[in-house]
């Protein structure tokens, strides 16, 4: 008698969302050299989600974020930003990296990053305008960023340039905002500008996964979390995800008993 | 000075001159702020073996097939040096210099090995170039300049970097919005669909025209002088990207007709006939400007910001 | 021709030819030597300023000799006149480089072209001045052993060994801060001081060499060697030991040919016979090589593809992907109906018990859990113990 016949691996999780979802991982593994920085993993995201990704440090956040966006290159996995392949999708994500990545000695305004949101649209070899500087102005506004708009971006202060990224983060009317720990070294209004603005683009239909470190405000910001630690550990609402036995599993001896127990009992 | 001499001998020298400083010092504002400047130096140096090859292949001196063997060179060592530097996990700096050293030496081997020394083709020429031998030879006066027999016997050089001036300044106008993100930014203009590798190959081919076009007249080394001085000078100056490629212009240009003024007419001041080298004495009016600049520029010279210091008003972002 | 590159090659091709190949052959182990520092700094080019901040002072030195009624070419004054302009340029490149906002690139750069444009407007001068001395100035663009006199390439050969035997002596703080600049700092070592030590003995060995690579190439004598020698070793002892060894190898090749071949500038071909050498090292070395590191990213891939194509076997799915499919194939575990095989399902239940107790040995020891590695291809038995393995088949305690 012959072995049963094996069936196709994509019916391990079947897809029948109404819409495609926003974000959805398919066995994405990462390697640098020859250590694995993400194995393994699946993800769909949740549509109009506030998503946290949280794991220990080295637990591949940052390399899953820089994995879907092609800019480390993957030993395996497919990653669909609405249903599409990332070339088609691109125009529909907005990305802030690590603030430590860019060269803030750059001779631009905060009004001419901003407007950098909105080069896809404006198109090729077209000049930028008054309409979109104008319309750069209003995404300052929105971030409290209005007064700074000549700043030559190395003389704001940490949160403030988060916060000027934020803007131009939003003048790419993105679908799906991808963040880079936007949280690191900022200042508490920008923490709160930050939080709603994040609220704002969700409320507006936007997905946002946000890599963020604190566990304390974990379950005040976000109502998704997807833990990682290289494999994912664990994903869904916050409330089901905050368990102690999920972060004991994540952090294991990093975090105290009593700090675990604090923040599961937080979400 | 009659105006024969001038116009057949001093005119075409400085235009050539500032039509090199400029082609070069606009993309040296790029160059500068992509962390690349050296390329500019690497790209300069192999020159020399793509003109060698260039001669060998085609069997004469005619500039065409000069000029196309350095832009091969010129691409051929920015891929190298891009292959060497991910392949061999090797610091840019040096994967540039293997690079362009064994290029640099293959040239010279090439040229000693093969009789295309004989040829009028010799490596310090490739390194101080000739500025004093453009020359406009149907010119008699100012009256007869502008007609156009005179015209169409401007000099070659001068003709072909008019054209390559101008074509670097209508890129860049062209694709200002997409070379500013790209070089500020590469992840988000990844993001905005832009193609930011397509992007970067580019610039190095642009400035590899630049280099061999303004290099016959001028040598490398003139040439890394203005891929880097007047726009460093620039940077000093101002915080704003369109205002530095202008500021940038203005420099080379300063540079150009100065540093040729003073080369050829200086040596009199001091009662000396000869005149000292063009090529050369741009590149130190360059530098000087360019210390001027530092020391002395409104916001980031020194001085201001020790006077700042001094007078309490910290150089910190508020 | 063989024989004669033979007698060079061992020395027996007469005594001045001897003497200018030992000579070179010291200029290329210190390089090599030397280069390593900068090397690891990762600030190789700060030779390419050096290098052509020398031209202004060899010209201003010849035109001291002649000022001192001599002929302007004596090799020692030219070396010191180059050697100071050289500090002047680096001195330059730090001062830009601490002091304004432009970045260290952008200052040599600076630095390399305007100096190297007041040389040739000096030389210029000295041309016009028609001292008859310029062809012996030339050389120094391009460099020559032809020229060189047994009593130059003494001098050469031996300032070589000194910078050699001050670098050995100062090994274990250069390395220090070129590895850990914090560590150093902590050891109480002025960093600046010791910086400026090796950006000493980079200008010495520029200056030496000047003459015989010519101020082009020099730089390749100090980039070369290291930037060869590090695709074979992670030490840095072994890195300046063959770092030196690679520079040496490329001085007498590349030496003796140029004395075999008067047309050919020596300079040109020492840096062919070093460049000769990265490409071998930068192909084969065996960890950092290209072709080592394609064959083990290809292995991991292939692994990688296994793993993951027999952990959804082991759930009775199909491979995940075509890589994996194939590779599964290949192995026998599945047949061409899409039925696993009998070694198929052995080799998936494995793995997948395999899997779990690295899964379940990540969930009670998360920290240890970190050297889990899946591409290693090594088994859980190969890394814990029978009895910790016994714990983790067993329940939670």
């Amino acid at each position: 008698m012959s072995p049963p016949r094996l069936i196709p691996f994509e019916s391990r999780q079947p897809r029948n969302y109404a819409a495609p979802s926003p974000l959805s991982i398919r066995g994405l593994s990462v390697a640098y050299d020859d250590k694995p920085a993400v194995w393994d993993l699946d993800y769909d995201a949740p549509d109009r989600g506030l998503i946290a990704v949280i794991g220990p440090n080295g637990a591949g956040k940052s390399t899953m974020i820089k994995a879907m966006l092609g800019l480390v290159p993957a030993l395996a996995g497919d990653v669909r930003i609405f249903g599409s392949k990332l070339r088609q999708a691109r125009r529909r994500i907005a990305y802030i990296p690590q603030r430590t990545s860019v060269d803030w000695d750059f001779p631009a305004s905060a009004e001419d990053v901003v407007a950098m949101g909105l080069y896809g649209e404006i198109g090729w070899c077209r000049p930028v305008r008054r309409r979109h500087r104008d319309a750069a102005r209003d995404y300052l506004d929105r971030v409290g960023m209005a007064d700074f708009a000549g700043r030559q971006i190395g003389q704001l202060s940490g949160g403030q340039q988060q916060r000027v990224f934020l803007a131009r983060a939003l003048a790419q009317k993105a679908d799906l905002y991808l963040m880079d720990e936007p949280f690191a070294g900022v200042d508490a209004a920008t923490e709160r500008a930050i939080v709603n603005v994040m609220r704002g683009v969700r409320d507006a239909g936007a997905t946002v996964l946000c890599v963020h470190h604190d566990l304390q405000t974990v379950a005040d910001y976000f109502d998704h979390a997807l833990i990682l630690n290289v494999r994912a550990i664990a994903q869904g609402t916050v409330k089901d995800v905050l368990t102690e036995d999920v972060l004991q599993r994540a952090y294991g001896g990093r975090l105290a008993e009593t700090e675990i127990r604090a923040i599961a009992r937080s979400a | 000075m009659t105006a024969a001499d001038f116009l057949s001998i001093d005119l075409p020298a400085i235009l050539v001159a500032v039509l090199s400083a400029t082609s070069c010092g606009l993309l040296g504002n790029f160059l500068v702020l992509r962390r690349q400047a050296l390329i500019g130096d690497a790209i300069s140096h192999v020159a020399l073996p793509g003109i060698v090859a260039g001669f060998l292949i085609a069997g004469t001196i005619a500039t065409l097939p000069l000029m196309l063997g350095a832009m091969a060179a010129a691409v051929v060592a920015a891929g190298l040096i891009e292959i060497i530097r991910r392949a061999g996990r090797l610091e840019s700096g040096a994967a540039m210099g293997v690079v362009f050293t064994t290029m640099f030496a293959i040239g010279i081997v090439l040229l000693e090995q093969t009789g295309a020394a004989n040829a009028h083709i010799d490596a310090e020429h490739a390194l101080y170039g000739n500025l004093e031998s453009t020359l406009w030879l149907g010119v008699t006066g100012w009256d007869d300049a502008l007609t156009w027999d005179a015209l169409s016997q401007l000099p070659r050089q001068l003709i072909t970097l008019a054209g390559v001036t101008i074509a670097i300044a209508a890129t860049i106008t062209a694709f200002y919005k997409e070379l500013k993100v790209s070089t500020f930014d590469p992840g988000l203009a990844a993001s905005l669909g832009l193609p930011v590798k397509t992007i970067s190959t580019a610039l190095i081919i642009v400035v590899a025209l630049a280099a061999v076009a303004a290099f016959e007249a001028v040598g490398s080394i003139l040439v890394i002088a203005m891929f880097i001085c007047p726009a460093a000078t620039a940077r000093m100056l101002t915080d704003s990207l369109s205002r530095q490629l202008w500021l940038s212009v203005l420099v080379a240009t300063i540079a150009g007709v100065g540093g040729y003024v003073l080369a050829a007419f200086g040596p009199q001041l001091w009662g000396d006939a000869d005149s000292l080298s063009a090529a050369g004495m741009i590149a130190v009016v360059a530098g000087l400007l360019q210390t001027a600049a530092m020391i002395a520029a409104p916001r980031y010279g020194i001085l201001s910001r020790a006077i700042r210091r001094r007078t309490g008003r910290l150089d910190l972002p508020a | 021709m063989s024989e004669e590159l033979y007698a060079v090659l061992t020395f027996q091709a007469g005594y001045n030819t001897s003497i200018v190949l030992a000579g070179v052959i010291a200029l290329g182990i210190g390089g090599g030597v030397i280069g390593v520092f900068s090397f690891l700094r990762k600030r190789a080019l700060i030779s390419d300023a050096i290098s052509h901040a020398t031209l202004p002072g060899i010209a201003i030195a010849f035109l001291i000799g002649i000022a001192l009624g001599g002929t302007g070419r004596n090799l020692a004054l030219l070396m010191a006149g180059a050697a100071t302009t050289g500090v002047l340029g680096v001195l330059c490149v730090q001062w830009i480089r601490d002091y304004t906002r432009l970045p260290e690139d952008t200052a040599i750069g600076t630095v390399l072209s305007v100096f190297f444009g007041l040389g040739i407007v000096l030389l210029s001068h000295i041309q016009a001045l028609e001292a008859a001395g310029q062809a012996g100035l030339n050389s120094f663009l391009l460099g020559s052993t032809a020229a060189l006199t047994a009593g130059e390439a003494q001098l050469i050969g031996g300032a070589s060994l000194l910078t050699i035997l001050i670098a050995l002596l100062l090994l274990k703080e250069f390395g220090a801060v070129a590895f850990d600049e914090g560590f150093a700092a902590a050891q109480g070592w002025r960093i600046a001081r010791l910086d400026l030590a090796m950006i000493g003995l980079l200008l010495a060995i520029v200056a030496i060499g000047l003459k015989t690579v010519g101020l082009v190439l020099i730089i390749a004598l100090v980039i070369i060697p290291p930037a060869s020698a590090r695709f074979w070793t992670e030490k840095l002892g072994r890195l300046v030991a063959l770092s030196g060894l690679f520079g040496g190898l490329a001085g007498w090749t590349g030496g003796s040919l140029s004395a075999l071949l008067p047309d050919m500038p020596a300079g040109a071909v020492i840096v062919l016979a070093a460049a000769t050498i990265f490409a071998f090292s930068l192909m084969f070395a065996p960890r950092r090589g290209v072709i080592g590191w394609a064959v083990r990213r290809l292995k991991m891939r292939l692994r990688a593809a296994s793993v993951r194509g027999l952990l959804a076997m082991a759930d009775g799915y199909l491979p995940p992907d075509g890589l994996s499919y194939h590779v599964i194939r290949l192995r026998g575990y599945i047949d061409g109906d899409a039925r696993i095989t009998e070694s198929g399902r052995r080799a998936a239940a494995e793995m997948r018990r395999q899997d779990r107790l690295w899964q379940t040995y990540r969930t009670r020891h998360p920290d240890a859990a970190l050297a889990f590695n899946p591409l290693s291809g090594l088994r859980i038995e190969d890394v814990l113990s029978a009895d910790i393995i016994a714990a983790l088949e067993g329940p939670a305690r």
